[in-house]
């Protein structure tokens, strides 16, 4: 079954606009067609000139967020059906426009790599490189050792909790919910030494207090990796980090 | 004019080989400033979409030799045993680092890392994350390697040539996409890691990205590809979308059902024994194919199909272990595997082929090194066993890193003059490709023949007179492709522009597997000829070599490294 639907795109060319338009193409889409699906089919076979990311089509890539009416969505995990005859399609809010659906994302880079996302540690380090084996060359870790991070650890970077947050629109220096949840993943690694560097950022550089408790970021997550949870706990652990002297223990023993 | 920039070392791809590579480079010599170039921003390359976990000794059980004997019998023989052997030593000393770097893998109770069946290894030693092994890999690699400040990423940036001088590559020609801007990346030593080309092909697990880009850079540099005519097609994608269910379903237990709710690898013979589910890629597509054919699949919108029945494993081990493909079945297929079975269907998956290497990652030009999906070494010969690729990509990453370190002392930077020219030619050329007007063909229509013709040809199951009308159809899409009529003059972020040239690079791919595989007339691992369906180790013992002419593809032959373990016949 197909049915008629009208795509509203933002388009934009910086060397020939001064603001984003929009234009509209109509087409017959798949019921069982994604929002990508229609994107994509609109670029091969009506307007090749509209330019999107996109690859994975499978919700893991993290390439394909965009406004679908004015709601970030990973737009290769939408049902198209669950929408009207017209659907608006925008870049997503609150990053700068390359052109027409793609979004500036260098300063997202530039915070991710701020957090320091690498394991900062020395245990042992030199005598496990030299090994030959897995039981020797690993760190133990137990399953509820993993549970304590493996969630914000889900993240793929899709951006839409930063589309989502109130607060990212109004401070840009704001490390944003996927960058905060990156550095806390790995605070709450038992195999990391690093937190407190990572609290000093959250504390100074990072604004990490900035964070209103909208949850707005954990509602559009698409992976569940529910971020407000992690920018709070992030925020408490610095805290308590400032005021003790040190860096709290984690669930489980080193 | 093109701006010029000058790094110690390049990598092309910024996936789990090319990640792997720059951390070796960064760690050998932190002095030495290492190029990442890559189309896409590292964590969305295709690296990313692995489920099922990557391979190597941990378990009391097992031993090095068995991983060996393993991949060299998965192979159908076809594998550089040397190679193996290096391969399957490294593979515990590499995914160790990898959990020392953050990766966060399932546990055992004692707190090590847990390792599942996969099909066609004999123990239990495939590592795992979930069934999100890929994802994890990605990242935990991305993110480790920025704390190096010697490693210097260019995030979309097209690379569309290999600068060569003397016969030495001299760095690469790239397209800035944010801004339309033409770079000459200069150094030393290029390692190419851009992963496999499964976009040839209507229906594939792989992402759009999977244009085969560096297989053929090097293909039209002069660099033979070897063994492109093995494609390995995954048992169980998604009828549709091709979204791959990763085979660690049957590692956990999994059955494979037909129309008639029998579990075909069992009640027919197939060749996979009492592995059954857990037999090689290659067969058990085979045995797919078969059961359609014998009227045991079940019809759908997208073709014939069997089921892939997960629902006596119960929804806790299927929540634990397998949450991904719950994800995935019921949002592209509506279907709860907890109460209901999925259906699948094979799907192009992963290229046994690529860039001719050895076992120090080189290629014949010197300077030249590829690891990952685009390089084969060959561990892989004519069927690569699920999980290796993943260890392959550390493995060959890291050797091609610390080889090219070695390599760059020994040498100059060619002559300048000579490769500025390079340069500015490749320049002028993707200029005039931009927004091209005056073409006759277009991009989607063109990469719906060759995909169509792919299909035909080079299927699961070939034959000589479907794999020559391929080869011609290929040559006449060749000559098509320079043709194209473009729409999008902007600068930037031109994606039409993109996909022009990455249609180019899927017709010299396509051309390399079509013609090495009409040669080849014998059955072998994923090279299933219905006109010839024995293996025939006295006449086709060898890797394929496809050398780029512009009359046409050249083959030549490549002596197989045997070992230990002598050709037998391949049955489980």
């Amino acid at each position: 079954m197909a049915t008629k639907k009208t795509f509203v795109i933002t388009r934009f060319d910086p060397d020939k606009d001064e603001v984003p338009k929009t234009q509209s193409y109509e087409i017959e889409c798949q019921d069982d067609w994604k929002v990508l699906d229609a994107i994509n089919f609109i670029k091969d076979e009506v307007d090749s000139s509209i330019s999107h990311r996109w690859s994975c089509r499978m919700a893991v890539c993290g390439s394909c967020g965009m406004m679908v009416d004015g709601e970030p969505k990973l737009t290769c995990k939408t049902a198209l059906s669950s929408y009207g005859d017209t659907v608006e399609i925008e870049p997503l809010a609150n990053f700068p426009i390359v052109k027409d659906l793609v979004v500036e994302l260098e300063g997202f880079m530039d915070k991710f790599q701020r957090v320091k996302p690498w394991i900062i540690s020395a245990k042992d380090e030199a005598a496990k490189k030299a090994a030959t084996t897995m039981k020797e060359g690993t760190n133990r870790q137990s399953s509820e050792e993993l549970l304590e991070f493996k969630q914000f650890s889900m993240c793929i970077n899709c951006m839409l909790c930063y589309s989502a947050c109130p607060v990212v629109s109004n401070e840009p220096d704001f490390l944003g919910p996927a960058a905060i949840a990156l550095g806390h993943r790995y605070n709450m690694d038992n195999r990391d030494d690093g937190a407190a560097e990572r609290n000093e950022i959250f504390r100074d550089e990072g604004t990490v207090f900035s964070c209103s408790y909208a949850n707005e970021c954990s509602e559009v997550c698409p992976k569940g990796v529910d971020p407000a949870a992690a920018v709070n706990q992030a925020k408490f652990n610095a805290v308590i980090d400032w005021a003790t002297g040190f860096v709290v223990e984690r669930g489980g023993a080193k | 004019m093109v701006e010029v920039f000058r790094h110690d070392v390049i990598i092309v791809g910024g996936g789990g080989a090319g990640l792997r590579a720059a951390i070796a480079v960064a760690e050998a010599d932190p002095s030495l400033s290492c190029a990442v170039v890559s189309k896409v921003y590292p964590m969305r390359s295709h690296t990313v979409s692995a489920e099922g976990g990557t391979a190597a000794v941990a378990r009391d059980d097992d031993s090095l030799e068995m991983h060996g004997f393993d991949t060299v019998k998965g192979s159908d023989f076809l594998g550089d045993q040397d190679v193996i052997q290096y391969f399957v030593e490294q593979a515990p000393k590499e995914l160790s680092q990898l959990e020392r770097w953050g990766c966060p893998f399932s546990r055992n109770e004692d707190g090590t890392v847990a390792t599942r069946a996969f099909g066609g290894m004999t123990t239990k030693r495939t590592w795992y994350a979930a069934d999100k092994i890929g994802f994890h890999m990605l990242h935990t690699l991305f993110q480790t390697s920025m704390q190096f400040d010697s490693v210097v990423r260019y995030d979309e940036h097209f690379v569309t040539k290999l600068l060569v001088d003397g016969d030495q590559v001299r760095g690469v020609v790239a397209l800035d996409i944010r801004t339309g801007n033409i770079k000459l990346i200069l150094a030393r030593a290029v390692i190419v890691t851009t992963g496999g080309g499964g976009k040839i092909f209507p229906f594939t697990t792989n992402g759009m990205i999977k244009t085969g880009d560096g297989m053929a850079l090097a293909y039209r540099a002069g660099v033979p590809l070897k063994d492109m005519e093995f494609v390995q097609y995954h048992p169980t994608g998604l009828p549709g979308t091709g979204i791959l269910i990763t085979e660690a379903t049957r590692g956990e237990g999994g059955h494979l059902k037909n129309s008639q709710d029998e579990r075909f690898l069992v009640d027919y013979d197939y060749g996979v024994g009492n592995k059954a589910e857990l037999g090689p890629r290659d067969m058990i597509s085979r045995a797919i194919v078969q059961e359609i054919r014998a009227g045991r699949g079940i019809a759908g919108t997208y073709g014939q199909y069997v089921h892939l029945d997960l629902t006596h494993l119960g929804k806790e081990k299927l929540e634990s272990r397998l949450p991904f493909v719950l994800e995935l079945s019921r949002t592209y297929v509506g279907v709860d595997p907890v109460t209901e079975r999925i259906p699948i269907r094979p799907v192009v998956h992963y290229m046994m082929g690529g860039i001719d290497t050895d076992i120090t990652a080189g290629t014949q030009m010197p300077g030249l090194y590829a690891a990952g999906e685009t390089a084969c070494g060959s561990i892989n010969g004519a069927n690569r066993l699920g999980s290796n690729s993943l260890t392959e990509c550390l493995v060959f990453g890291a050797r091609a890193g610390e080889e090219a370190v070695q390599f760059i002392k020994g040498t100059d930077e060619g002559n300048a003059a000579a490769i500025q020219a390079q340069g500015e030619e490749e320049a002028a050329r993707i200029d005039s490709l931009r927004g091209r007007q005056k073409g006759g063909e277009k991009i989607s229509q063109i990469r719906r023949e060759l995909n169509t013709t792919m299909e035909d040809g080079c299927g699961v199951y070939r034959m000589q007179d479907s794999m020559a009308a391929t080869v011609r159809e290929v040559a006449s899409l060749r000559g098509r492709v320079s043709d194209l009529k473009l729409e999008d003059t902007s600068k930037v972020f031109n994606t039409e522009l993109i996909a022009a040239l990455e249609l180019v690079n899927m017709v010299d791919v396509a051309e390399a597997v079509a013609n090495s595989a009409v040669q080849r007339k014998e059955s072998r691992g994923a090279h299933t000829c219905e006109d010839f369906p024995t293996r025939d180790d006295e006449n086709f013992l060898y890797h394929t070599l496809c050398y780029f002419d512009p009359a046409g593809p050249r083959i030549e032959k490549k002596d197989v490294t045997l070992g230990t373990w002598v050709p037998e016949e391949r049955k489980y």
